[in-house]
């Protein structure tokens, strides 16, 4: 899950620095994620994972690092709400 | 350069006065002072001192600072209706109390540190001016990017920085005693990430880059500046501004404008009133002709009022729930609060001056609107209306339903 966060992550979500090179508790936000980057990257997540995210995950500390998508994502997988 | 503002709370003055109603302390000088210098502002594009003088004298700058630092504790309710009845007399004044209070939102609810506290102390005790420093020339209207940064003093004893802003725009710059900053984290920081910075008088030094000299909102002096600062970290609010301002400072930053265009609104619409009661007695027994357009304008103002006042009622359910406070659709709201009003705001006074007509388009009369029709049309350019529906079109491809009442 986390190498699909990191390629969703590249593709879409406008970073100043590599995907690639961030550990997961990284602060997104400091390497350069906006709000219009966080739309897209969460239009990416819902493709990549085929879930959708409800309206109380559609603030800024759902995506503030990729472990905090990954148990997001997780939840919603899972089927609950995370 | 003091590491930390001087005053402490027990140096407030014993004697705060009880918290008689704002809204109308505020309406007896925007009545008054503000209203008798409301046309020599406007045409001097100077500060209106005199209108500020009476708020410092009537305890009304640091009237949304709590009581316990020896404020007036008064709500954004309250504050609203404050700027509604200064601009009423003098746009510029209401805008500029407006702008002064956002800045006081933001450190009453995010400055926590002793520095922020000795400081919200000395703003109740000397009626301190708040002022800002979010454009800048480099980013232009992009407030949520910043090309200066923090920069650490690696020199100093103690944890100590400096920055230096080329801010496009300070507005009242000249007359603020205190200056709250948009600048990046630091050096390394992309553009977005970003703080607000707290700095006193004694902690910048403004060198004069550009004059506002503009159509209107003369008054407020919008001048642009070089800004160079230095303090102790401390004076950092410790929030990242990307929730600061989705917390506090866009949401009361939208509800403030609006209700400072609310007063101009409502004036316009007054002075259309008048006309009208002026032309039927000239007539008895007959309805003007121009009441129509009155009953138009009357109608825009009462959508106006609404707006605003769902506005604040949603504010007030979301306070105090930051998970509500950053959500989309609060955001959505607030941002389309500011569109909305601010394009109500010229229709409003447009359709005042079809009613009062040559009487409102002169300069001359008692029923003219040349001032508001000017002041008016700054809304829809503060931070532009264009800007703010692109971004929220952008949001809107996340957004869902929301789930409380009336969603």
């Amino acid at each position: 899950m986390i190498a699909g966060i990191r390629s969703v992550l590249a593709e879409c979500g406008g970073l100043a620095v590599d995907a690639e090179t961030l550990a997961i508790n990284d602060d997104l936000y400091a390497a350069g994620l906006t709000s219009h980057g966080c739309v897209g990257l969460m239009l990416g997540l819902e493709e990549e994972f085929d879930v959708e995210f409800p309206e109380k995950l559609l603030n800024r500390r759902t995506f503030e690092s990729i472990a905090a998508i990954r148990d997001a994502v997780r939840g919603l997988v899972d089927g609950g709400e995370a | 350069m003091n590491a930390a503002p001087a005053g402490l709370a027990e140096l407030a003055p014993a004697s705060v006065p009880a918290q008689v109603d704002v809204a109308a302390r505020a309406r007896a000088i925007g009545a008054g002072i503000a209203a008798r210098h409301a046309e020599a502002v406007d045409r001097d594009g100077r500060f209106p001192t005199e209108a500020f003088d009476a708020l410092r004298e009537q305890r009304l700058l640091g009237v949304m600072i709590p009581a316990e630092f020896g404020g007036g504790g008064a709500s954004l309710f309250e504050v609203a209706a404050a700027c509604h009845a200064l601009a009423r007399g003098c746009a510029a004044t209401g805008m500029i109390y407006a702008m002064h209070q956002i800045q006081i939102a933001c450190l009453v609810n995010h400055g926590t540190n002793g520095w922020h506290r000795d400081l919200k102390a000395r703003i109740a005790a000397e009626q301190l001016l708040l002022g800002s420093a979010t454009t800048e020339a480099e980013t232009g209207g992009d407030i949520r990017n910043s090309v200066c940064a923090v920069k650490p003093d690696p020199g100093a004893e103690h944890d100590r920085f400096t920055l230096a802003k080329n801010a496009s725009v300070i507005s009242y710059g000249d007359q603020s005693d205190v200056i709250l900053v948009t600048a990046r984290r630091n050096p390394d920081a992309p553009s977005s990430d970003q703080v607000l910075v707290v700095v006193t008088k004694d902690d910048y030094r403004l060198e004069k880059t550009t004059r506002w000299d503009a159509m209107g909102m003369r008054g407020t002096c919008s001048d642009g500046y070089r800004l160079e600062a230095a303090g102790v970290i401390g004076q950092i609010l410790p929030l990242p501004y990307a929730d600061l301002s989705a917390q506090t400072m866009l949401p009361v930053t939208h509800i403030l404008w609006s209700s400072t265009w609310l007063g101009i609104a409502a004036d316009a619409v007054s002075r259309a009133r008048a006309f009208v009661r002026s032309e039927a007695k000239r007539k008895p027994g007959t309805t003007p002709a121009s009441a129509l357009r009155l009953a138009e304008a009357t109608a825009k103002l009462q959508q106006m009022k609404a707006v605003i006042l769902a506005a604040i009622r949603q504010y007030e359910l979301a306070s105090g729930s930051p998970e509500q406070l950053v959500g989309l659709s609060f955001a959505t709201a607030m941002s389309t609060l500011k569109v909305t009003s601010s394009e109500l705001v010229r229709e409003v006074v447009e359709a005042a001056i079809r009613t009062c007509g040559l009487a409102g388009y002169r300069n001359d009369t008692p029923y003219s609107l040349g001032r508001h029709l000017r002041d008016a049309h700054s809304a829809a350019l503060m931070i532009g209306n264009d800007r703010i529906m692109s971004h929220i079109s952008t949001q809107l491809l996340v957004q869902r339903d929301g789930s409380g009442a009336f969603e």
